[in-house]
């Protein structure tokens, strides 16, 4: 069992507590909606593409402390990142977060996200984690309809 | 004494003992994450005594077979012991007769019954359905699907910020459009017990039915259904301290004889050629195919448990423990708890000031505390409190003091995480 501070570390309670980007933007290219019918994790992202890099990026909503978090961490990590780049963080986040007992992830490839390692170690918290990630994944896809965990391959459980 | 009392008397006169009462639930001797299970749950489901979990292995040691259909030995006791389940629910609920109790999977499957039947044959455009501004979710959905294809009308009744029934509001939603009334007796999400007798006495001036979602109430409380004079009751086996996937549902026999089938299928048929079938007699018309033998088998072991600890005994154990708890709790800072009715059982759902409830959870779950926090099912009401999700510890007669104490210092720690 690991310790609840490998989860809840400080990086991520002082981004629940004061989330960075946490503010809609006036004129966005592309805004989703994305949601965790199971816990009730509600997020809302809008994103400023230019020349296929991602200006500005922010969101609003409510969910746990890992879901808010993580959003924060985010927004920070894609920001001034080409579209490319950000798709290749999902997938190494995912990969992370996914990547079950004993399983390995290459912290380098994640960066500061790291921080959200230990989430993998808590299953029914892992799709709290990765849904800003969806979010995004669906916003820089053209996605219109709202986005939902439970499709994804972390659903299950609550 | 009244038969009635009788049914319910405590055996013991000395004070409620839960400490030989636990050794009855063999999970609770588990360590969950290196700590003693603090099992705080039981609204979403119950432990099972070891008394239940030996009748189903019995049944399955020394009697499974098919009911209602064998000539042979094992399918005669199979057949007597599934109807001696039915049996035993009948007195439990003290109906009149055994053909009144109905099996199903659980309250959803109970409440669709209904309303697939029921609501079907007695429903039309217009007609109205009244509930409760605190229904789970299985006493909305199936009635919404049947205003959907018939064009009746669901209306709520309002509650206050206790989360309780506004009962003169219920009054004037009353009106000769009402065709059913559904409400939930004991609130899963607040605790909060509605006043049904009420409710039904009003109803019936109207000539309206009531269905009961017995869920939370059946297994804390003592229910007669002919004092009660409910029209339809249903409750779920798992939470009576039975096994998962049995339930009941109890309706006045002249209602449910009047009602068409809800599955078709083998056993709830008398004969059957490719023009016509006529159906069986209650409760078989509404039992298609095989049942869950030894879900109305362990069900009854669980009726039987419960009888001889005395409903009435393990109601008040548990209102004292919830009283207990609801002071304790109220001494952790930034805690509100959600559902403050003065008539309320079993249940203490609260929110934590700048803490989400699934954050509450995980820290709780590391200690070897369970509880339940989202929604509940229960939507609806999170909208009425503004709140997106609560914490819910839920009671039963097996938990302590300590255990309230225990949750108490695990929600200590979450302040301190979260500080």
């Amino acid at each position: 069992m690991s310790d609840l501070r490998d989860l809840y570390q400080e990086v991520i309670l002082d981004h629940n507590r004061k989330p960075r980007n946490f503010r809609r933007l006036e004129a966005p290219t592309c805004s989703l909606d994305g949601h965790n019918p199971l816990c009730g994790d509600r997020i809302s992202l809008d994103v400023t593409l230019e020349d296929g890099v991602i200006k500005d990026i922010g969101f609003a909503g409510s969910g746990c402390a890992i879901s808010k978090a993580s959003a924060s961490l985010m927004t920070e990590s894609v920001k001034g990142k080409r579209t490319g780049e950000a798709e290749a963080l999902f997938e190494a986040v995912h990969q992370m977060l996914l990547r079950g007992p004993g399983g390995q992830f290459d912290p380098d490839e994640v960066g500061d996200l790291e921080v959200l390692a230990g989430v993998a170690e808590y299953p029914t918290r892992i799709k709290c984690a990765m849904l800003s990630w969806h979010t995004l994944n669906g916003a820089l896809h053209g996605a219109h309809d709202a986005v939902s965990t439970e499709t994804g391959d972390e659903s299950g459980g609550s | 004494m009244t038969a009635i009392d009788a049914r319910h008397a405590t055996t013991a006169t000395q004070p409620f003992d839960v400490t030989r009462v636990r050794e009855d639930f063999p999970i609770l001797r588990q360590l969950v994450r290196g700590k003693p299970l603090v099992y705080l749950d039981s609204a979403a489901t119950a432990q099972k005594p070891q008394a239940v979990i030996d009748t189903l292995v019995r049944y399955y040691t020394t009697e499974n077979a098919n009911v209602h259909r064998g000539v042979h030995y094992l399918s005669q006791q199979a057949t007597d012991d599934y109807e001696g389940g039915r049996s035993k629910v009948r007195a439990f609920l003290n109906a009149k007769e055994d053909r009144e109790i109905i099996f199903v999977r659980g309250t959803t499957e109970g409440i669709n019954l209904v309303a697939a039947t029921y609501g079907r044959k007695n429903l039309g455009p217009d007609d109205e359905i009244i509930m409760t501004a605190m229904e789970h979710h299985s006493n909305i959905v199936p009635w919404q699907i049947l205003c959907q294809e018939q064009g009746a009308k669901l209306r709520v009744i309002p509650m206050n910020e206790r989360g309780e029934l506004l009962m003169e509001e219920y009054e004037k939603l009353l009106n000769p459009r009402t065709k059913m009334v559904s409400v939930v007796h004991q609130s899963n999400a607040l605790g909060t017990l509605n006043p049904v007798a009420e409710i039904i006495r009003l109803a019936h001036q109207q000539g309206v039915p009531v269905l009961l979602d017995g869920a939370q109430a059946v297994p804390h409380m003592v229910i007669d259904v002919q004092s009660l004079d409910c029209d339809f009751l249903t409750f779920s086996g798992h939470k009576l301290f039975g096994p998962t996937g049995i339930g009941v549902l109890y309706g006045k026999a002249a209602l449910l004889e009047a009602m068409p089938p809800y599955q078709g299928g083998g056993d709830m048929i008398r004969s059957v050629t490719f023009e016509r079938t006529t159906y069986n007699d209650l409760p078989y018309k509404f039992e298609a195919g095989t049942p869950h033998i030894e879900g109305s088998i362990g069900l009854g072991a669980a009726i039987d448990y419960l009888t001889a600890l005395g409903l009435e005994q393990t109601a008040a154990y548990e209102h004292e423990l919830l009283a207990y708890g609801t002071g304790r709790l109220s001494e952790v800072p930034g805690l509100t708890i959600i559902g403050t009715a003065r008539e309320k059982a079993g249940v203490l759902s609260f929110v934590l000031e700048n803490v989400h409830p699934h954050d509450i959870g995980t820290i709780l779950d590391t200690e070897g505390i369970a509880i339940r926090t989202g929604h509940h099912c229960c939507q609806p009401v999170m909208d009425r409190f503004g709140i997106p999700a609560t914490a819910r510890a839920s009671l039963a007669f097996y938990n302590t003091r300590e255990e309230i104490d225990a949750l108490v210092a695990g929600l200590h720690k979450v302040v301190e995480v979260f500080g």
